[in-house]
């Protein structure tokens, strides 16, 4: 069964690899404007491009070659695990990718930790006591919290905790515990929602038959909880909270230019104003690669959790 | 009890992760700034203004912040007679950050570097570089007087031959300038530690790092947190907030770079001087520096600032908003007003499309300011916001009819440079002039090309000056002001309108 998974995921693998690859080439290409000025701007500034710098880049980087050409090219460097040079920057575009997607994910993941920290306690006591004055303050919350763009939030923690108490940095990243603010800001966006769906799923758990039957057995309510709650109410929030972890991967931007976080949203966006297409195609590819990744991992988690899709 | 351990440990660990950090504040001997712009590359054709800045390179020559031209790598040049030979003498006992000692070759190898990417000196007649002893010499194909200004610039920085690859590409970047990178972390972090063997002024401050910050908002909370030292374009809307508290410093210094309108003065609408002068007379100029830019006084009158002393008419009045004398102009042009409160003439309504970039975010603002000033006069406009690369490109394919732009007439130090560029030939430059048919300016700018004597310079700079003003082919809106934080533990610090140096081997910090 998990063989079967992991082969699965592998051919679709390659397919998204080739799919969002080709896809974001051809987009990039029916774009209108002249890509060269495009690269200019990118490449010398504001102040220095001119239709003599476009022209330079022009030259430079063969965009005169007919678009079939450029794709096969393309085509041939990813067969050979070969993402190919940023026009902007020059270098290898699997280095930038290393830089900016790895601080993305230390985000992400940080994030997500943070957000489950606060999520199953909070959404299982709601469960528990449905109803009750914490789930109706937690509900208040969660929806005042999941009004607010990510952004606000972000600055809210940033005048409590960078600029009242000078406890964190405001912005910056690589010396210690700067991740801190920005990983908050986006768990608490997160937590907002996933503390409702552990409620719901918790609540669902405990009216169940298979419960209810626990708790006349005789098992005691902990014991309840622990044997037939926990993991039963697991499946719906991993599954969830699964498909959470890569809209932040590739969702964050605001986050990052609020905190000078050099992720790969930020780097994406800055690659399709100045349509730096290796670096689009890589990117978009890299991502795309990463979210078959964690389906499986939330495959292979609910498979664990969860006996029933298991052999006999 | 392993539950409880679990707990424990669990616990332990969050709160090391969570502990305050002592980095949220600065560091005792290590200084950090923080401004908008992102950088790429080691390139210095590309992002060699950020390396100069954090004084990781240096160029030949040098410029003081009235703009004139000092020695810098180089201590003096000279020129031949025919003015088509340019020595420059090599100061002695410059050392590279690899320890290599500069000498003539290696600035021919950085300056042929040079010459082969997009810059003003790959556009300079130049015909060959030499080395003679200790001294370089550039051969031009034509008189060239701004060659020295152009050797100030950024993408002309002399470094260490170890800085190239076997291909001649940049792999490292290896100056002479007082600090050495220690960090380079694009496109925000950049970190460089004072080099001991400086020529000039060895830096008393011990390390220094740069910081992308791409919102307005989290620059200015670093500023005041205390979190940054130096924080440079602060948004104007939060200087209120810096000004409350007493450990920083807002500075406010004009540069020599201007709002400006480029338009099409070949357009059917905008070909009549009148027509142009309507649209300036229109314009609440005073409005847009106090409400939008939140810097009285900055309203401009003409193209070029104030420092830029040649180019700039000291007595010419400021143009005042009259929107009477506008409507004349345009009631005289034969422009009716219509039943919508857009102007008619011919079947054909006063409308046009004006183009701005989102790199400056204060162009969006001014570009709609203008469109409500403009429509009170019966113009109307239609803004849409695109990529800078949108003015060259419109300009080239004579689809742009009005463009908000920003100009940095100090982008050499000599601004004769970007004047060459802008109205240097009959069909004007990218960003400057566009179908305006003046051949006087461009030929007493090719004039001032080969131009020695400074009084000379001056006089016919002040006649361009007047004739653009006159004219019109771009509508001046407002100057420059850079606003800048500084925490008043750094000592000494001065700001070069020219954004060549931050001057960081000068400052220090109180403890």
């Amino acid at each position: 069964m998990i063989q079967r998974i992991l082969i699965n995921r592998l051919l679709q693998a390659v397919m998204v690899a080739w799919g969002v690859g080709s896809l974001s080439f051809v987009l990039m290409r029916s774009l209108p404007g002249d890509m060269a000025y495009r690269v200019a701007a990118g490449r010398y500034g504001q102040d220095n491009v001119s239709a003599e710098a476009a022209e330079w880049v022009r030259q430079e980087l063969a965009l005169d070659l007919p678009a079939w050409q450029a794709y096969l090219h393309w085509l041939l460097d990813m067969l050979r695990l070969d993402l190919g040079v940023s026009l902007i920057s020059g270098a290898p575009v699997i280095d930038e990718i290393k830089h900016q997607l790895g601080h993305s994910i230390e985000l992400a993941v940080m994030a997500i930790l943070l957000a489950a920290l606060m999520a199953f306690p909070l959404g299982i006591l709601s469960g528990l006591r449905a109803r009750g004055w914490l789930d109706r303050s937690l509900l208040l919350l969660s929806s005042l919290l999941r009004a607010q763009p990510v952004f606000v939030i972000g600055l809210m923690l940033i005048l409590a905790f960078a600029v009242y108490w000078p406890l964190f940095p405001v912005a910056g990243f690589g010396q210690g515990n700067d991740w801190v603010l920005p990983a908050f800001s986006l768990a608490l966006a997160l937590a907002a929602v996933s503390s409702r769906v552990v409620r719901d799923s918790t609540l669902a758990v405990i009216h169940s038959p298979y419960y209810q039957f626990a708790r006349v057995k005789g098992l005691s309510e902990w014991q309840t909880f622990r044997q037939h709650g926990l993991r039963n109410l697991s499946v719906p929030v991993v599954a969830f909270m699964g498909i959470q972890l890569v809209g932040l991967i590739e969702g964050i931007v605001m986050i990052e230019s609020l905190f000078s976080w050099p992720g790969i949203g930020h780097g994406l966006a800055h690659a399709i104003f100045s349509r730096d297409v290796p670096m689009i195609q890589g990117t978009a590819l890299m991502m795309g690669l990463l979210f078959v990744a964690l389906n499986t991992l939330v495959d292979l988690a609910c498979y664990k959790i969860d006996p029933r899709g298991r052999p006999e | 009890m392993c539950y409880l351990k679990r707990i424990v440990c669990f616990g332990l660990l969050i709160g090391c992760l969570f502990s305050p950090s002592v980095l949220a504040q600065p560091a005792n001997n290590h200084l950090t700034i923080g401004g908008p712009f992102e950088f790429t590359t080691l390139n210095p054709s590309q992002n060699g203004y950020v390396f100069t800045r954090m004084q990781v390179v240096e160029t030949l020559v040098d410029v003081s912040p009235e703009g004139e031209l000092l020695a810098g790598l180089a201590t003096h040049w000279d020129v031949s007679d025919d003015q088509l030979s340019w020595r420059f003498h090599l100061r002695d006992g410059v050392v590279f950050h690899d320890g290599r000692v500069m000498d003539a070759a290696s600035v021919e190898q950085s300056l042929s570097h040079a010459l082969q990417q997009h810059g003003p000196l790959a556009q300079a007649p130049v015909e060959r570089l030499a080395v003679d002893g200790d001294a370089l010499v550039i051969e031009l194909s034509q008189p060239y007087q701004l060659l020295p200004a152009v050797l100030a610039h950024y993408s002309t920085v002399v470094i260490s031959p170890d800085s190239f690859d076997d291909q001649g590409r940049i792999t490292r970047l290896l100056g002479s300038g007082p600090f050495k990178i220690a960090v380079f972390a694009p496109p925000h972090k950049l970190g460089v530690e004072r080099f001991e063997d400086y020529w000039g002024q060895v830096a008393a401050i011990a390390s220094a790092e740069y910081l992308t910050g791409h919102r307005g908002e989290s620059r200015v909370l670093q500023a005041r947190s205390g979190q940054a030292d130096i924080i440079y374009t602060v948004d104007p809307a939060s200087t209120g907030m810096l000004n409350r508290v007493s450990h920083v410093q807002v500075q406010s210094d004009l540069i020599p770079r201007a709002i400006l309108i480029k338009l099409d003065s070949g357009h059917a609408f905008l070909k009549e001087v009148e027509a142009r002068q309507a649209l300036s007379l229109a314009l609440d100029r005073s409005g847009i520096a106090r409400a939008v830019l939140r810097a009285p006084g900055s309203e401009a009158n003409q193209l070029i600032p104030a420092p830029l002393a040649d180019w700039h008419l000291a007595d010419l009045p400021p143009i005042e908003r009259d929107l009477q004398q506008a409507a004349a102009l345009l009631d005289d042009l034969g422009w009716e007003m219509g039943r919508d409160g857009v102007r008619v003439r011919d079947n054909q309504r006063f409308s046009l499309n004006l183009i701005t970039y989102a790199d400056r975010p204060e162009l969006t603002v001014v570009a709609t300011a203008i469109q409500a000033q403009l429509a009170e006069l019966g113009v109307e406009v239609r803004v849409s916001v695109t990529n800078s690369s949108a003015i060259p490109a419109g300009h080239q394919d004579g689809s742009l009819e009005m463009a908000l732009i920003a100009r940095n007439y100090g982008f050499i130090a000599d601004p004769l440079g970007v004047m060459l560029s802008d109205f240097g030939s009959p069909q004007g430059g990218d960003w400057g002039a566009m179908q305006w048919n003046n051949t006087d300016v461009a030929e007493l700018l090719k004039r001032l090309e080969g131009e020695m004597d400074a009084d000379t310079y001056h006089a016919t700079a002040q006649r361009i000056a007047a004739l653009l003003a006159d004219e019109l082919p771009l509508i001046p809106v407002t100057f420059y002001t850079q606003l800048t934080a500084v925490n008043q533990r750094v000592e000494n610090f001065r700001f070069d309108p020219f954004e060549r140096s931050y001057y960081l081997n000068e400052m220090e910090l109180s403890q």
